[in-house]
């Protein structure tokens, strides 16, 4: 997953720039990005900042692959303005009516090959709390609970505005709490602190790469952001 | 007729008809989808009315099932919530107060009033969308925010 963001420190020394558009310029070569790579040529011209400013806008239209949201809610009329909402919002979106019918999606996303499916990947479920059989609680619990399933991001969405639920949720693994009905603001913010989070792991995993390559490189990871219920 | 129609979405919003949540429904309709609003008000009416049915089924029981009562009214609330009727919705908490408090007689004034605002703004809906449907879809282009 690519990120869409690029957080470098402020850093004196030139080399914690050149280190980074190394990595750039290897992640671009694979994927044949060639304005990406023409960029950073051009980097002893142009200063860091430009061409950083360069390479985000490139990659930000090289990434044309959306997120997948799986929505959950029993209701008729909040499955069409949240599914309305998320498209608007440029996600991919499924839409099912209950927990049970979402496990039942999400299992069989299990059992493709993800290489090969990668369009049926979850990356975030939305799922209503009050529903009929089995609750958005209930399926929360069930999905971090599953090894396959914890590390997709679960949103709680509730009409009800009780801190010991809201607490409980959170808890849980809730990735947020919102309150309904869902504005277009809040999928929004869900969107920048989902691409963040993407962009964090992707940063990890390369700091560990450098690190096993002996890498001198002083830059550090980011730090995972606390996760707080927007009420 | 481009001022009436400007004017009497006006009037749903000054009277408090309806909330900020419709406005939120009208900024998702675009040329790609430009029916969305009347689309989810007509899923609205359509659903709804077979809550309102259970309710007053519900409602006609002895002894009263409050539990119940507050289960099927929340699930109306929530609709109602999100098309952004707002008097609708403020006699459903009112309802769901009667309800807490075990209150039979509050149960069914509040619920008659509820009904009362759902036709009621069932109707002003219907004659806007069509005046709607008249003006073209210009309409929606010169609307002010």
């Amino acid at each position: 997953m690519l990120p869409l963001h690029f957080f470098l420190p402020a850093h004196p020394h030139i080399y914690t720039y050149l280190h980074f558009f190394h990595h750039i310029y290897n992640i671009s070569n694979t994927l044949s990005l060639i304005k990406i790579r023409v960029s950073i040529s051009h980097f002893q011209i142009q200063s860091p900042m430009e061409t950083m400013n360069i390479c985000c806008d490139q990659l930000k239209s090289a990434n044309s692959k959306e997120l997948h949201v799986l929505a959950v809610d029993d209701s008729n009329i909040d499955r069409k303005v949240i599914e309305r909402l998320l498209k608007v919002s440029s996600f991919k979106v499924t839409v099912v009516d209950s927990g049970s019918r979402a496990l039942q999606y999400l299992g069989l996303e299990e059992d493709t090959n993800s290489a090969q499916f990668d369009d049926l990947k979850v990356n975030l479920i939305m799922t209503d709390y009050s529903m009929p059989g089995m609750t958005g609680f209930e399926l929360l619990k069930k999905i971090k609970n599953s090894s396959t399933l914890r590390e997709i991001p679960v949103v709680i969405m509730s009409s009800e505005n009780i801190l010991t639920r809201i607490d409980r949720c959170l808890e849980e693994g809730a990735e947020d709490y919102l309150l309904k009905p869902v504005k277009l603001s809040d999928v929004r913010r869900l969107k920048d602190s989902i691409l963040k989070s993407e962009g964090d792991e992707f940063r990890q995993t390369q700091s560990q790469k450098r690190k096993r390559n002996d890498d001198p490189s002083p830059v550090s990871p980011q730090k995972p952001t606390q996760k707080l219920a927007r009420l | 007729m481009h001022r009436l129609v400007a004017n009497t979405r006006k009037s749903f919003f000054d009277q408090g008809y309806l909330d900020e949540q419709f406005v939120q429904l009208e900024e998702l309709q675009d040329n790609s989808n430009p029916n969305f609003v009347e689309e989810v008000v007509t899923l609205f009416y359509r659903d709804s009315a077979r809550l309102l049915y259970n309710l007053d089924q519900a409602l006609e029981k002895r002894p009263l099932d409050f539990n119940k009562l507050d289960s099927l009214m929340h699930q109306f609330k929530g609709s109602c919530s999100s098309i952004g009727a707002k008097k609708v919705k403020i006699e459903c908490t009112n309802f769901k107060a009667y309800c807490n408090a075990r209150n039979a007689e509050g149960c069914k004034r509040t619920f008659h009033h509820a009904k009362r605002e759902y036709t009621t703004l069932k109707k002003k809906l219907e004659s806007y969308f069509q005046m709607l449907r008249q003006v073209g879809p210009t309409e929606m282009a010169c609307r002010p925010r």
